[in-house]
């Protein structure tokens, strides 16, 4: 099928509104649309974060109080943890382009439960607004950081219970969207379409849902014991009540590291979709990235040890852990040189989703490899709780994820709004922000290295000129990401009107038109050849 | 940088070396790898791709190789840091103790410090104490840091080869004044520690110049840190100021119920034993733990000569 087939094509899905106003999004249980519904709902959370990540980085700029006290800060780290973590990078690319293109890319009308798929959304919502409302209510905003480390979270007298309260919630949200998106899969793929015929986001979705489902209780059960431990006096974690802070940090973590595989996954399956695109050429080794996705999944849940290699173990376990950690690496790096291997003999076309992933790859890379570093017992033991475990954190979940979603947005932006943005502007963005990013960000490796902590308000005079340049890198940042930001929502109205198939990509939904009609698809798509044949 | 400093020093950098030299080759390596296929095939130069869809070969190479790379750095990470697992009996003891937002060192003898001072060239073995919530030990310079965790007793040893100050942190977040909990460790020649130990006048003096009052008082707030949320002059910090305390009229919430106290001798012995009973106006509830392990009721007598004092020098 070509793009012409469809002169006399069915009203876009945003043309479609049977109902009035602001309900034909609130009551849509069009996939299309509640992806939308998590993008907006995502960017104005994000608004919220990276404010006060820069706030955080002016404070910094210069030893003692810079432009706010000590709790504040405090709150403000927390505050920013929780929305980034919790609201933004685990819901991420799954709620908003796993939705939105899941089940185009395997030739599906929507996903298996559409109905369960908007009930995730206003779950998500319940759980923003959880969290969002320990900042208002009780006797002050949480200080604890958005890990909660026992005692000292049932010591201090902020609001952290909302707080987990919050996650919890999210956590519904985040279990009934990987179901929903397990059985799509399962269920609902084109005719033709067998598993090794199935392009690689979907395939880091599936990875990433089994994940979700299985990993995400964990929370649960933590919160039902907080419960528990606070309203009946049953120690679990508090040294006070006979309890054990270290059997929290486990449980935390027991989540919260497959979380992080959850951010990741899909944005590695994102990248995969841009590269052969914009190289004209089928994907290397499409089997070995499926593997080694399924690999990352598995093997993610037996690292979490690696956070707590000071907490005070056994030797056998440390030295476990960090055997794992070290090889959960091999998989990722399998993916990088599969990804370079592609590019390898193509036909580059240097278009914006494609400066973004290479960024991506470079960016993944400085955030992977400085995981070896965390990995390994020594070094971990100078640099855990230093500045260089917050650089690697943005590298992987703000370099990866962030640049995974960036180039997400800009290589589907003309499927969803049907219109192109301006293309030298979205580059001038790009530079921008890969320049402030770096800027940020690397310095407070060489921080950590030197040995400043974590979480420090004031630091020493000896810390102060990495700081300044990790200060204006984030102003550099926010700079770019304001280009970036006002150029695509400038386009969404006014951009040039777009082709079904803008960049030439050879996945199911570039088949249909853009922006694509309700069922996505006018005829039922029939596959017969592999996702990125060219 | 620290080259040496610690027994620690040599093992853990040569990790760092092995880690970051490995990882900087391949971050080089396949970026002008990368950038390099990016010119060469571009569309102007190729316009015409040619189709690879894999390599058995290669997937098999490129996960060889770096299982290998991975498996020699985990050696020097262990290597690096199994020193650190395997604590010397005859290691001099020195008792580490922190709480909110203060570190404090007691010796064998009976003498405490704010600073950490240890001899060089001999094993020191802290024990790890924790009195609120969890701490980290982290001294940047000799590549060591353990946590400090309320309920356990953890140990963590190590030797000093060169004398000289370094930095000592609280590296596990601990609450508002966390990015102050910040002290040194002094490193000084066998016989200049030797004397520094002997010499207990700074304990001494508890009992030499009793003649002054509330010098006792004024060595316990000192020792437990309180200064570090109760300022002697004036300045607001977590809790209320020590200065012209004794004897003042405060408006405190004790549950939920306001009313009005005067600090007497009652007052501050429920302050310190119940801390968040009385929660003075202005001021937070569950910042403080309570003291009631650590000070006698001799102790307390002694802190309110003191805080008398403070009230009459102004």
């Amino acid at each position: 099928m070509t793009a012409n087939s469809h002169t006399h094509h069915e009203p876009s899905y945003l043309e479609v509104k049977p109902r009035k106003g602001i309900w034909n999004w609130l009551l849509s249980t069009d996939h299309k649309r509640i992806g939308l519904l998590y993008l907006y709902s995502i960017l104005i959370f994000f608004a919220v974060g990276a404010l006060l990540g820069l706030s955080m980085k002016l404070e910094l700029i210069a030893p003692g109080e810079t432009i706010m006290g000590a709790q504040t800060y405090n709150g403000f780290f927390t505050l920013h943890g929780i929305i980034m973590i919790f609201l933004i990078v685990i819901p991420g690319l799954p709620a908003v382009f796993g939705n939105f293109f899941l089940p185009l890319m395997i030739g599906a009308d929507d996903v298996a439960f559409p109905k369960l798929n908007l009930l995730s959304w206003y779950i998500y919502i319940l759980g923003a607004l959880i969290a969002i409302s320990s900042q208002f209510m009780g006797s002050g905003p949480p200080d604890t950081g958005w890990t909660f480390y026992a005692p000292y979270s049932f010591q201090t007298n902020t609001n952290m219970l909302p707080a987990v309260t919050g996650a919890f919630v999210l956590g519904f949200s985040s279990i009934l969207t990987g179901l929903n998106f397990i059985v799509t899969m399962h269920r609902m793929r084109a005719p033709g379409m067998n598993w090794m015929k199935m392009p690689l986001f979907p395939w880091t979705l599936y990875g990433t849902a089994w994940i979700q489902i299985l990993a995400t209780p964990i929370v649960g059960i933590t919160l039902l014991m907080i419960v528990a431990e606070r309203l009946f006096q049953i120690g679990f974690f508090d040294p006070a009540l006979g309890g054990d802070p270290i059997l929290y940090q486990h449980l935390f973590w027991i989540y919260s590291h497959p979380a992080v595989y959850i951010m990741i996954l899909p944005a590695m399956g994102a990248i995969s979709e841009v590269i052969p695109v914009f190289a004209r050429k089928t994907i290397f080794g499409y089997k070995a990235l499926i593997i080694s996705t399924m690999a990352i999944a598995f093997v993610g849940y037996f690292v979490w040890g690696h956070h707590m290699f000071t907490s005070g173990m056994s030797g056998e376990a440390l030295v476990s852990f960090s055997l794992l950690t070290f090889l959960v690496a091999i998989p990722s790096a399998i993916k990088v040189f599969n990804w370079i291997s592609t590019i390898y003999k193509g036909a580059i076309h240097l278009e914006p989703p494609f400066y973004w992933a290479l960024s991506f790859i470079f960016v993944f890379m400085i955030g992977g490899l400085s995981g070896l570093v965390l990995g390994s017992l020594a070094t971990n033991v100078h640099v855990h709780d230093t500045n260089f475990v917050v650089a690697h954190f943005h590298y992987i979940v703000f370099g990866g994820t962030g640049f995974a979603f960036m180039a997400a947005l800009h290589y589907w932006f003309p499927k969803i709004w049907g219109r192109m943005y301006d293309k030298a502007w979205a580059n001038i963005g790009w530079l921008t922000f890969f320049i402030g990013f770096n800027a940020l960000y690397f310095p407070m490796f060489y921080l950590g290295i030197i040995g400043m902590p974590r979480r420090y308000y004031d630091y020493l005079p000896e810390y102060h000129g990495p700081n300044i340049l990790s200060s204006l890198g984030a102003i550099v940042m926010i700079a770019g990401l304001l280009i970036i930001i006002t150029n695509l929502v400038r386009s969404t109205k006014s951009g040039e009107k777009a082709e079904a198939d803008p960049w030439n990509g050879k996945t199911l939904e570039w088949k249909t038109t853009s922006p694509p009609p309700l069922e996505n698809f006018d005829k039922q798509p029939v596959v017969d050849k592999g996702p990125y044949e060219y | 940088m620290y080259q040496g400093i610690s027994n620690y020093s040599e093992g853990v950098d040569t990790a760092f070396m092995v880690i970051l030299g490995i990882s900087f080759a391949f971050l080089i390596g396949l970026t002008v790898t990368m950038i390099y296929f990016v010119i060469r095939y571009n569309k102007k130069r190729h316009p015409k791709a040619t189709q690879i869809k894999g390599s058995t070969a290669l997937e098999i190479v490129w996960t060889v190789v770096p299982t290998i790379l991975v498996l020699v750095m985990f050696y020097f990470g262990w290597s690096g840091w199994r020193p650190m697992h395997d604590i010397p009996e005859d290691a001099m003891k020195v008792k580490s103790i922190a709480r909110m937002w203060k570190f404090s060192f007691e010796y064998e003898n009976g003498k405490t410090s704010e600073k950490l001072y240890i001899p060089k060239g001999e094993p020191v073995v802290l024990d790890l104490i924790s009195r609120d919530v969890i701490h980290s030990l982290y001294i940047p310079a000799f590549r060591v840091k353990e946590d400090m965790v309320p309920g356990r007793t953890k140990q963590m040893w190590f030797q000093a080869n060169k004398t000289g100050s370094f930095d000592l942190f609280c590296a596990e977040y601990c609450g508002l004044r966390h990015s102050y909990m910040t002290t040194t460790v002094e490193v000084l020649p066998q016989e200049e520690f030797k004397s520094w130990i002997a010499d207990t006048t700074g304990v001494a003096t508890a009992e030499g110049e009793e003649a002054k009052p509330g010098t006792a008082g004024k060595q316990i707030i000192e020792r437990l840190g309180c200064v570090s949320c109760h300022s002697l002059d004036g300045t607001k910090l977590v809790g209320p100021t020590f200065k012209n305390l004794w004897g003042k009229t405060e408006m405190v919430t004790t549950d939920g119920d306001e009313r009005q106290i005067t600090v007497d001798k009652e007052y501050i012995k429920r302050s310190i034993y119940q801390p968040n009973v009385d929660i003075v106006e202005g001021y937070r509830e569950g910042q403080m733990v309570s003291y009631k392990e650590e000070l006698s009721d001799a102790d307390i007598d002694a802190i309110v000569e003191f805080l008398k004092t403070i009230d009459e020098e102004e």
